[in-house]
């Protein structure tokens, strides 16, 4: 028996696994602000329970791309996107496609933690509250342990579970702004930047979260912090001017990346 | 390289480095030449010498690895610049060894020194030193160039070096033999032999170093081997 090509057959067995495991789909994506091009033809695909990690400079286009996943740029004005996304092989721009419904299968944490002004507990029940997830008190106050205890914030605020979520810390509202959106049941959780405004404490026990949602949810981040997607996340890609660089294994992108402005940029190079 | 660094702090420490790895360089090449020379002439002061300047490439060592350790912490390199650190942590390393067996070279010439080398086996010793030094100086070479087509070619000629230290070493068998009180002196020259064997491999090393420091890859394949010691036996001699 052959040992090397049965390692090689075992790869390409891995390769399908992965190809076959594409939780959203992105195909020639471009993005216009009015006049304004923001993204050319990107193609990029977000692999199921995995962390995608978006980098580049500031007005790189890997914001805009993140937006797009959940149709966030809808909400702006003169903001058009050709292209095709899809989550599960479905087109997320179709006709038939309820935004909302959208949102709730691809939630999304941003920069600033944004708590609304209400209690913890109702922070969380907010959402299965309007998506009719939940109806019973009982099915309420699990959906809400549930939730605090998988964003790690349970044992922080089971005491004080009708205080202000704004009297929280910084780190806290952030891991509450997560559990707010794990509480919905999403598929994908898309995270702008979102231990930009935290401590390194914070930031640790928010990195350390999404390690482990990623058993359970897919989960795309962009991040100005080099360090930040090597750690947390598998697959890295590269933004610059609008376009999509380079996607690789995390690994390889922070030894030895394909592209030089890969290169340039995490390195800290003068391009 | 190609550009610099936004911090400009950042290719200070990274110049450091390669400036501190040249002049071990520089200094072990001497050791290695310095040591052969008090070998082949019996000069008791210049071994004395080369042991001494040994305590400047460990320093240097010690000092090339605390800076490595504190840039890594401070800069968190990544992708080339981390690959640089850690080829200079190894080559120092590397270096630090071929000081050592420079030194060890050294330390024989005292045992040797009476007995008075057959003038065939010093040229023996004299070439393969040679040959040892211009491999040491090429890596060197290249590690200031940082052309990672070169060290492949390093690594071939290594083989020629094996090659010479099994002739040398057949030679010192048929001494031993002819005559049991050539016994003492040449099993010196023997070790003397195997070191600088040893050199042309810790060139090797840098060699293959350099090479995944430039292009991230390992050189492929095994490295080329000559050294067929270990199996010459005394009636094979």
């Amino acid at each position: 028996m052959n040992i090397m090509s049965e390692a090689a057959v075992e790869k390409a067995l891995e390769q399908k696994m992965s190809d076959a495991h594409f939780k959203m789909v992105g195909k020639d994506v471009s993005v216009y602000y009015g006049e304004k091009r923001a993204l050319f033809d990107v193609n990029l695909n977000v692999r199921k329970n995995t962390v995608t990690a978006l980098i580049g400079p500031s007005g790189c286009g890997k914001s805009t791309f993140l937006r797009t996943l959940n149709r966030m740029n809808d909400t702006i004005e003169g903001c058009r996107v050709t292209g095709s996304i899809t989550l599960d092989n479905a087109d997320v721009y179709d006709q038939s496609v309820d935004v909302v419904e959208l949102r709730a299968r691809v939630g999304m944490v941003f920069q600033k933690p944004n708590p609304f002004p209400k209690s913890i507990y109702e922070n969380i029940a907010y959402g299965p509250r309007i998506h009719g997830l939940a109806r019973s008190k009982a099915d309420f106050d699990e959906v809400v342990e549930n939730s605090l205890q998988k964003a790690g914030l349970f044992n922080e605020v089971k005491d004080r579970l009708h205080e202000p979520g704004t009297g929280l810390s910084g780190g806290q509202q952030q891991r509450l702004c997560i559990a707010r959106a794990i509480a919905v049941g999403p598929e994908v959780i898309l995270m702008d930047e979102p231990c930009s405004a935290l401590d390194p404490i914070a930031t640790a026990k928010v990195e350390e979260l999404i390690h482990e949602l990623r058993t359970n949810f897919t989960i795309v981040i962009v991040t100005h912090s080099m360090q930040q997607a090597a750690r947390v996340s598998q697959r890295t890609a590269m933004f610059h001017l609008g376009n999509l660089v380079e996607e690789n294994d995390t690994d390889k992108m922070f030894t030895n990346p394909d592209d030089q402005r890969t290169q340039d940029y995490i390195m800290g190079r003068f391009g | 390289m190609s550009s610099s660094h936004i911090m400009t702090a950042f290719d200070e420490e990274l110049k450091y480095l390669t400036r501190r790895i040249s002049e071990m360089g520089g200094l072990a090449e001497q050791m290695v030449a310095e040591s052969v020379r008090a070998l082949v002439h019996s000069d008791l002061a210049l071994a004395q010498k080369v042991i001494s300047d040994d305590v400047i490439l460990d320093d240097a060592e010690r000092e090339i690895g605390e800076k490595a350790i504190v840039t890594i912490a401070r800069r968190q390199p990544v992708a080339s610049d981390l690959r640089e650190i850690m080829g200079s942590i190894r080559i120092a390393s590397d270096l630090e060894r071929v000081g050592d067996l420079g030194k060890n070279n050294a330390k024989r010439v005292v045992a040797v020194a009476g007995s008075g080398i057959p003038r065939k086996l010093a040229r023996g010793l004299e070439h393969l030193a040679e040959l040892a030094l211009v491999q040491l100086k090429e890596v060197l070479d290249v590690y200031a160039s940082r052309s990672p087509e070169k060290a492949n070619s390093i690594r071939e000629r290594d083989e020629e070096i094996d090659a010479i230290y099994t002739s040398l070493f057949r030679e010192l068998l048929t001494y031993m033999m002819e005559d049991p009180r050539n016994i003492t002196p040449c099993t010196h020259l023997l070790f003397c032999a195997k070191n600088i064997e040893r050199i042309g491999d810790h060139a090797t090393n840098i060699a293959e170093t350099i090479y995944y420091m430039t292009t991230g890859a390992q050189l492929e394949g095994e490295r080329p081997k000559d050294d067929n010691t270990p199996s010459v036996g005394a009636t094979g001699a």
